[in-house]
């Protein structure tokens, strides 16, 4: 055991300690309340997903609730019972807000459940360590409840220099983590070992205040007797020293960089409840079921710890410590500094809650009225974080965010130090917090406007991009109609090019600025979510991400309308350039499988667990392969297949267009390697690959472009056949349905994506359907339909060239796509109903019997709507096999 | 604010000793006009009278501008001076906490441009008074409110204004010569000046002002003063005569702490009060007024937003402080 080097941080202010209070009795084990409130969001992340119905018996430690997605938790039975209910309850939170609990009710015979410690944790793998402590439900316990497990594989972004474990408990009245220490001592450093053996940091620093001697002098007899190299390093008592970045600061000197974390410092922070909680789950197989919590406050007659069962009512607990009723002014959740009142004592104890604080009018007296601030400068001296908070309430004040932002409002931790200083008796941090609420919401409606105007946009430039295609088609039939019976005359082409090509180009002209305007969005969006990652707006980064991807898409589709409307114009100019539109088409589908893939393993790179995306991965291997085979052997053909001259010109151009693009896309790689290999990032081979095919295409375009005359002549021998005009035309019109259906999938996935998303920012039912994304759901889902009953026109084209049977079939298609459309439109309607019925069922709950049976009705309709439409998909794909 | 107004207590007690019952009549008139003023806006602004009247800030100005001026000055100067302060300076800018100016040096400057006379008769040191002519409390009330000619045999100049006035004498000659500048009158100030010293490192003490701004304006002070009087000995006064004359000590810790008129970083309390001290300096020697703290925060003040935007504290986890008005510049 060594004592580490001690700093210090600017500001920071000494309030009454009120820590005796709690530390006269020995730690209590309140008895079981009649019933356990178990809320779902314990955590910061999504809630989470209920494993048991109301009826199910369960016993001490079973899991009750599995995580939801990557940043969420498990949650366990903390006694066994009936689960009595899974409802709507009040929870603590400053709004005084409800969320969905399970409630149990205790059997009284606290029965465990089978407990299968990790004895194995140094030998199996630390991914497995991590995700069996996400499974018994380990959060972070000092206050925000970050999911252990997920900041644990954050922590191996950098080499860990510095492992802080976190006892300073700088706030006044709270002695739970001291109690904690006290109690479990050797518990705690088995967490910490533990914990060390994961993230592997050089140094092991327990960072406590120098106002908890008992506990202080029972770690070092522990580590010493243990021979162990953690460090306790002592720090002087002064709030906010347990903040975590006030912390690090005291005992590295380093700050964290404004929005990024710890671990990108190489340091990480785990608080003493956490490392004793993982020390029970993998030692003795425990998952998080109790914590220790302090009742204090002058109201309280029996103040003191208690080690109590997740779930229990505070009202129990006041019961417990012997509250009295009439002296009870203010009920706290947290301390006076950084805790929130509660106004209901039937709120429980949840993974975070470390105080009770029932403080008496005189302890807590009504705050004093707010007077002017006369700008003393008090509260600059306190503030932890150097910040200037008199200016900062100046531009809250007057709503100038602009500045306040630029006063770096969000680097306020609001630790309250300010507040607690201020003469004038200003609330500053409530004033910060709403100000930080108003620029984000801004932020949000920001965010939203540029989606809509994006969608708008998009919309337009493919309706127009549509419409002109369809005419350049017409024209296109006009033109070959005749050509054939004039046996592809040279001069009717010729003659008659200019004015197809007119409009041709024309579109492709409007979609060439429609790429660059999705481009330069697509480059804003990117740097707006670069910013937001770096300032930690865990909201903002993933709507941005989903409109990156979704802008990446737009460009994407744009390019192939392009690439689409750019072949419309040669062939309506030449009838037969056929094997280069293919050629062309092939090359697209490279690239646009290349991208994809590249964007796969990159995913691959970062969860590197995930069978799923290896499969896709490997599948997309596969299309690329087989795409540059096709490119190969029409590459081949291409010279071979084309003819007129006219037509060979404009393929020259063509080549010569695609060489560029394709050194530029040679130079962009080059440039990426570059840049991975000084990062020595892992994607550095795909990167290598990326650039070995970006030059061979480079190399084939110039070869293709060196012998043009020869092609030329090639051309010019060799005549084209009618059938194979006629199927390039199908192929092109078979291509853009698949882009359009692309397009509309793109969409569902979209509204669907946008719609968790919100469910996911816990907006409830209604504000979810008061946004457009349902509606567009439903659009999208009608669209796809169309698009799917569509399928037989660009066969009549076929029709042209192919027997009459195709007609008949083509008929039984479209019968099929209105039937899918129609059922499609039903589960759609089912599925509103079914919300608009969980609406009712919230805002009612009096006739849930009835709601529910309706619910139930409405979900049988929807799971048969499902089946048919299921049945029918599966029919129509057959019948396209079968052609 | 009741702190910063004990700490004049020193102050008012020595200058009551130096200069007679003057001071304590004055600071009477001050104390009841600003009450009177203050809460007749706060009456016509409709906000709470007794709740604002009671955060001390108009009594605190009231008695800033009693003591600073002169012992003998008719009422009415002391009625404008203090109304002027409260209503102009204070209420019509929104009132406390959004003043850009020092309402106490706004109502002094308006009563030394407009009433220069009065505002120049200074007593003479009593003990320089030959004695039993010392001014009663009588007497000082029939001087304030009557203006009585009698009284004009016992004004005399401050040493600052004797110093001024010595046109082409040469320093040594002018301390020898001009009364003002006689040891006992100097001992007078320096007395006073000590007195505020005092209050002012109370304060300090205290933390109820930071010790940047007086040090920035004292040290100014003497660097400016010993630089020039280093280049040229014969027609500049010492630092010493500088830092212990006038409303030096006064102007230091009392009014150009002023926190809602000021600076707010610690160093931009420091860019302040440097700036105070170098205006204090240059009005007192190239200037028209013999003293320049009025006016040297007076022109400060409306530097102080400006020096704000650029003095930034860098905040945690930030490399290097923000600055300037661009907004969205990150770092």
């Amino acid at each position: 055991m060594q004592t580490a080097s001690i700093f210090s941080f600017h500001g920071g202010i000494h309030p009454a300690e009120n820590k005796a209070q709690s530390l006269q009795l020995p730690l209590g084990r309140p008895s079981l309340p009649s019933e356990l409130i178990l809320p779902l969001g314990q955590h910061i992340g999504q809630s989470s997903r209920p494993l048991v119905k109301v009826g199910d018996s369960v016993l001490k430690g079973d899991a009750i609730a599995i995580n939801n997605g990557f940043l969420s938790s498990f949650l366990h039975a903390p006694t066994s019972g009936t689960v009595s209910a899974i409802e709507e309850r009040l929870i603590a939170h400053p709004s005084g807000l409800s969320d969905l609990c399970i409630i149990l009710t205790p059997d009284g015979k606290d029965t465990w459940t089978t407990l299968e410690p990790l004895n194995n944790w140094q030998d199996i793998s630390k991914t497995d360590v991590l995700a069996y402590l996400s499974e018994m439900g380990i959060i972070g316990m000092g206050g925000a409840g970050f999911p252990t497990q997920v900041k644990l594989q954050g922590a191996h972004k950098n080499p860990l220099t510095h492992f802080i474990i976190n006892a300073a408990e700088c706030e006044p009245y709270i002695t739970a983590d001291d109690m904690l220490i006290r109690e479990k001592t050797l518990e705690l450093v088995l967490g910490i070992e533990i914990l060390q053996h994961l993230v592997e940091a050089e140094n092991v620093v327990i960072g406590i205040e120098d106002n908890k001697p008992t506990a202080i002098a029972a770690l070092k007899t522990v580590l010493t007797q243990r021979n162990s190299n953690i460090q306790v390093a002592v720090v002087p008592t002064k709030y906010p020293s347990g903040g975590e970045k006030q912390l690090i600061q005291l005992l590295t000197g380093k700050e964290v960089p404004s929005g990024q974390y710890p671990a990108d410092i190489g340091i990480l922070c785990q608080n003493v409840g956490t490392c004793v909680a993982v020390h029970d789950a993998i030692k003795l197989g425990r998952p998080l079921i109790s914590r220790f919590t302090t009742l204090t406050g002058d109201a309280l007659n029996a103040s003191q710890n208690v080690e109590v069962l997740l779930g229990t009512p505070i009202s129990h607990l006041l019961d417990y410590a012997d509250a009295n009723p009439n002296a009870l002014h203010r009920l706290i959740m947290g301390g006076p500094m950084m805790g929130y009142t509660i106004d209901s004592p039937l709120v429980p104890i949840v993974k975070t809650s470390n105080c009770i604080l029932a403080a008496s009018k005189k302890e807590l007296p009504t705050p004093a009225p707010e007077q002017a601030c006369i700008r003393c400068g008090m509260c600059e001296q306190a503030c932890p974080a150097s910040l200037l908070p008199q200016q900062l309430l100046w531009f809250s004040k007057s709503q100038e965010f602009e500045k306040a932002e630029h006063h770096n409002l969000f680097d306020c931790i609001e630790c309250g130090a300010c507040s607690y200083v201020c003469p004038s008796s200003i609330p500053l941090v409530q004033y910060y917090r709403h100000t930080k609420s108003s620029i984000r919401e801004a932020r949000e409606a920001n965010v939203k406007s540029d989606l809509a105007k994006q969608r708008f946009e998009a919309r337009k430039a493919r309706q127009d991009a549509e419409a002109a295609e369809k005419e350049a088609k017409r024209l296109a039939r006009q033109k070959a109609a005749p050509s054939k019976t004039t046996d592809a005359k040279k001069a009717t082409p010729a003659k008659a090019a200019p004015a197809v090509a007119e409009p041709a180009s024309d579109d492709s002209k409007k979609l060439k600025v429609d790429i660059a305007i999705g481009k330069s969005k697509l480059k804003k969006l990117q740097k707006q979510l670069l910013e937001a990652q770096e300032k930690e707006h865990v909201e903002d980064i993933n709507s941005l991400q989903l409109q990156v991807s979704d802008q990446e898409k737009t460009v994407a589709s744009l390019e192939a309308q392009l690439a689409n409307v750019a072949q419309a114009a040669p062939a309506a100019e030449a009838t037969p350039a056929p094997a280069n539109d293919e050629l062309k088409k092939a090359k697209i589908d490279v690239a646009l499988i290349g991208v994809k893939l590249k964007k796969l393993q990159k995913q691959l790179d970062e969860s590197p667990d995930d069978q799923e995306l290896k499969d896709k991965v490997a599948g997309f291997e596969a299309d690329l392969k087989a795409a540059q085979a096709i490119l190969a052997t029409l590459g081949a053909s291409a010279p071979v297949a084309s003819a007129p001259k006219a037509a060979a010109n404009d393929d020259l151009k063509k080549l010569k267009i695609d060489a560029a693009i394709a050194k530029a896309a040679v130079k962009k790689v080059e440039k990426a390697l570059k840049k991975a290999e000084e990062i020595n990032a892992p994607e550095i081979d795909a990167i290598r690959q990326q650039l070995q095919d970006a030059q061979q295409r480079a190399d084939e375009l110039e070869k293709a472009l060196a012998n043009p005359e020869a092609a030329t002549q090639t051309a010019e021998t060799t005549t084209a056949k009618a059938e194979s005009v006629a199927d390039s035309a199908n192929a092109d019109a078979a291509k853009k349905r698949k882009i359009d259906l692309a397009i509309a999938k793109a969409g569902i996935k979209k509204a669907e994506k946008n719609i968790q998303l919100l469910k996911d920012q816990g907006k409830d039912e209604s504000e979810i359907n008061a946004s457009e994304w349902p509606k567009k759901l439903i659009e999208a889902q009608e669209k796809l339909a169309t698009l799917e009953s569509e399928q037989p026109t660009p066969a009549t084209a076929k029709t042209e060239t192919k027997a009459v049977p195709a007609e008949a079939q083509a008929a039984a298609d479209m019968d099929l796509a209105t039937q899918i459309k129609k059922e499609k439109i039903a589960v759609a309607l089912a599925k509103a109903q079914i919300n608009k019925l969980n609406k009712r069922l919230e805002n009612s709950p009096e006739d849930t019997n009835s709601i529910r049976q309706e619910i139930d009705a409405a979900e049988k309709r929807l799971q048969s709507a499902e089946a048919l439409l299921e049945k029918l998909i599966h029919s129509q794909t057959n019948m396209q096999e079968n052609r | 604010m009741q702190m910063v107004i004990l700490a004049t207590i020193p102050g008012i007690v020595v200058q009551t000793w130096l200069f007679g019952w003057g001071t304590l009549i004055n600071l009477m008139i001050a104390c009841i006009t600003a009450l009177l003023s203050e809460a007749a806006i706060l009456a016509i602004r409709r906000r709470a009278v007794g709740f604002f009247l009671k955060d001390y800030s108009a009594l605190l100005t009231a008695v800033l501008l009693g003591v600073a001026l002169p012992p003998v000055v008719p009422w009415w100067v002391t009625v404008t001076a203090v109304a002027f302060a409260i209503i102009f300076a204070k209420q019509l800018y929104g009132g406390l906490g959004n003043n850009p100016f020092n309402p106490a040096m706004v109502g002094y400057a308006i009563v030394l441009v407009s009433f220069p006379v009065p505002m120049s008769q200074w007593l003479g040191v009593q003990s320089m008074i030959s004695a039993g002519e010392t001014l009663s409390f009588l007497q000082s009330l029939q001087a304030i409110f009557h203006h009585l000619p009698v009284i004009d045999s016992y004004t005399m100049a401050t040493p600052l204004d004797g110093f001024k006035h010595k046109d082409l004498l040469d320093t040594q000659t002018a301390f020898s010569s001009i009364a003002a500048l006689q040891v006992p009158s100097l001992n007078g100030w320096l007395w006073v000046n000590l007195a505020y010293l005092v209050g002012g490192l109370a304060l300090i003490w205290l933390r109820i002002i930071t010790w940047h701004t007086p040090a920035a304006l004292l040290g100014a002070l003497l660097v400016m003063s010993g630089v020039f009087h280093l280049i040229d000995p014969t027609d500049t006064a010492t630092p010493f005569f500088h830092l212990t004359t006038g409303a030096a000590m006064f102007g230091a810790f009392f009014i150009a702490t002023d926190p809602v008129s000021s600076c707010t970083s610690n160093r931009g309390k420091l860019i302040y009060g440097a700036g105070i001290g170098i205006l204090i300096y240059i009005i007192r020697s190239w200037g028209g007024y013999p003293d320049g703290v009025a006016f040297g925060v007076l022109l400060m003040n409306f530097a102080a937003p400006l020096i704000d935007y650029y003095t930034q504290p860098r905040t945690y986890g930030h490399k290097k402080a923000k600055s300037g008005l661009k907004v969205g510049e990150d770092n």
